[in-house]
């Protein structure tokens, strides 16, 4: 499987980020050569095999539903770029 | 104190106190040290003011016999861990003006220990590398050798240890990143069982990879440093809740009766023929301390990059989905609309090893691929388990390389993403499985760089890989 330079243009939409043409050309190249590597996986059989997400295998961490201590708006505004209490400040969504 | 190398705190807890060796003279030294080799690049912080302050306050606290379990243990923290009130950049510019609001777990139990925090240190940008090549504020150098790689992505980390910047220090380990560097730097790394140590607070890289773990001068700091920081977070829900146990009281020498593996996958001719030569002269001196060898094998190595990068990336990918702009971090002064603030503030604040990595795992993780790359890589990870589980029936641990070579020319792999990523082929497996496994020196190669072996064990079983450490240390010379 290779990619191409516009599925590569997909995938930076997708995951929101923007490349110039020489970035895009560099990076299609280094995928391509990742996912041929990564390929190898398909030589190996994995009928009936369960699929690992957990390596301890917890299962349902429940804890009580108890009110406890949290940031205030103003220690959660503190890290903002830009900010008009109580909000994140955003550009313009709607026109 | 020793000016240069590897000062412990057994060499602390041994010498009378007096103003010679004051916690506060320690701490001066270490800062001194810090400042002499700048060029090291080991820290994106160093808090001279605060370890001053607070090493004075340990001397009056040991002076009233108020010792706790690391009073006067300087320690530095690789710069993804949270520390309240500190910045928190994980050497990327999209963080490098972010302070921490709370402590993370592992900072709360070591400064209830009276630990003392000399600083941040500097690490492959979120912890994505193997060389410590990918910071934003530039690479760090190996302080045995400044034209070589320290490892990474916890090169800080390991090169303020081996430089005698602080005592010990906290790294993250998602593939390899305590084991190699502390191969690199000839220093003891631990990477602790998947749910040992807290994750909270640790901004995540590959969650069910991400571990923190020590590095230390020897297996008995490491463990000293593990017991503070292990144990059940209800903060964490991947944490365990298994009792942590006193490790230093059964580092007792006594390795009668153990049986250590050797896979044959580890010890190809890829590997070096002098690490090789090394690991069998360690192999021979823990003969004649009465263990076993066997050789084992872990039919599915080959298959452990590979579903390493598939699951590694399509994780972070979905981790730094968060950086947007919006609410912290580095927001793009050219954005005249939201789409374009997501856009620009992730294409100017990430390096191009991150942007890779969110591209792969965007890419494996998207409609029509999920099932023939992820979910082909998550079952592949549980025969690479399974291969572990089954050998682990038979032995107490493994013993293998930590890193295929030496540590590597500055420069050297950063134009081949893929080539970087081979190089933590004998480390990857462990974070697959979530084991625990530990590097240790063993020896120098021709050109003086350090070697390093790697004791990978059972889940939990943390105890037997420092307590096999301890005698290796105990025999260097």
């Amino acid at each position: 499987m290779s990619v191409t330079i516009k599925e590569v243009e997909h995938i930076a939409k997708l995951a929101k980020l923007s490349f110039n043409k020489d970035e895009m050309d560099l990076f299609t190249k280094q995928l391509n050569e990742i996912l041929n590597y990564v390929e190898k996986l398909n030589k190996l059989d994995t009928t009936n095999v369960e699929p690992l997400s957990q390596v301890i295998e917890l299962a349902n961490v429940f804890r009580g539903d108890t009110v406890g201590k949290t940031i205030s708006t103003k220690e959660a505004l503190k890290n903002s770029p830009s900010q008009m209490e109580p909000y994140f400040k955003v550009p313009k969504v709607i026109n | 104190m020793h000016s240069v190398s590897s000062y412990s705190y057994d060499d602390f807890l041994n010498q009378t106190p007096d103003n010679n060796n004051s916690v506060l003279n320690i701490v001066e030294k270490y800062l001194k040290n810090i400042e002499l080799r700048k060029n090291i690049n080991a820290f994106t912080e160093v808090y001279n003011e605060e370890s001053i302050a607070n090493a004075k306050k340990t001397d009056q606290e040991l002076k009233s016999n108020n010792k706790k379990k690391l009073s006067g243990f300087v320690i530095a923290v690789k710069d993804i861990i949270s520390i309240e009130g500190k910045k928190l950049t994980c050497a990327s510019k999209i963080l490098k003006d972010f302070t921490s609001l709370y402590d993370a777990t592992v900072i709360k139990k070591l400064k209830d220990a009276d630990a003392i925090i000399i600083g941040k240190t500097n690490c492959d940008e979120f912890a994505m590398g193997s060389s410590g090549e990918n910071s934003s504020i530039g690479k760090t150098l190996n302080p045995v050798n400044e034209a070589k790689v320290p490892g990474g992505s916890s090169s800080g980390s390991a090169a303020a240890v081996a430089a005698n910047f602080s005592m010990g220090s906290l790294g993250t380990d998602t593939g390899g990143s305590i084991r190699q560097p502390a191969g690199f730097c000839g220093i003891v790394g631990l990477k602790p069982t998947y749910g040992r140590v807290s994750r909270y607070g640790l901004v995540a890289f590959a969650s069910s990879f991400d571990q923190i773990g020590p590095f230390a001068n020897n297996s008995r700091d490491a463990a000293r440093i593990l017991e503070v920081i292990a144990g059940h977070d209800p903060l964490d829900s991947t944490s365990a809740n298994i009792p942590v146990p006193n490790y230093l009281e059964k580092m007792n020498g006594d390795l009668k009766n153990l049986k250590i593996g050797l896979p044959k996958e580890y010890f190809d001719d890829s590997l070096n023929p002098e690490i090789k030569k090394s690991i069998e002269l360690k192999i021979e001196f823990l003969k004649s301390k009465g263990v076993k060898f066997v050789e084992v094998s872990l039919p599915h190595t080959e298959y452990t990059i590979p579903a390493y990068y598939i699951l590694t990336t399509a994780e972070a990918s979905s981790n730094l989905a968060r950086y947007d702009g919006a609410r912290y971090g580095h927001r793009s002064k050219n954005s005249n609309t939201m789409e374009e603030m997501f856009v620009n503030s992730r294409s100017e604040g990430f390096g191009n090893e991150v942007k890779r990595r969110i591209m792969l795992g965007t890419y494996v993780l998207s409609s029509g691929y999920y099932d023939a790359y992820y979910k082909k890589a998550q079952k592949v990870r549980r025969l690479i388990q399974k291969d572990f589980l089954d050998v682990f029936k038979n032995v107490d641990c493994l013993l293998t390389p930590t890193s295929p070579t030496t540590a590597f020319n500055l420069g050297e792999k950063t134009k081949n993403p893929l080539e970087m990523y081979l190089s933590d082929i004998y480390t990857v497996s462990v974070n697959l499985a979530g084991l625990p496994a530990i590097s240790i020196p063993s020896g120098k190669d021709k050109n003086n760089l350090p070697i390093g072996i790697q004791l990978i064990g059972k889940h939990f079983d943390e105890q037997t890989l420092l307590k096999i450490a301890d005698v290796c240390e105990n025999n260097l010379n």
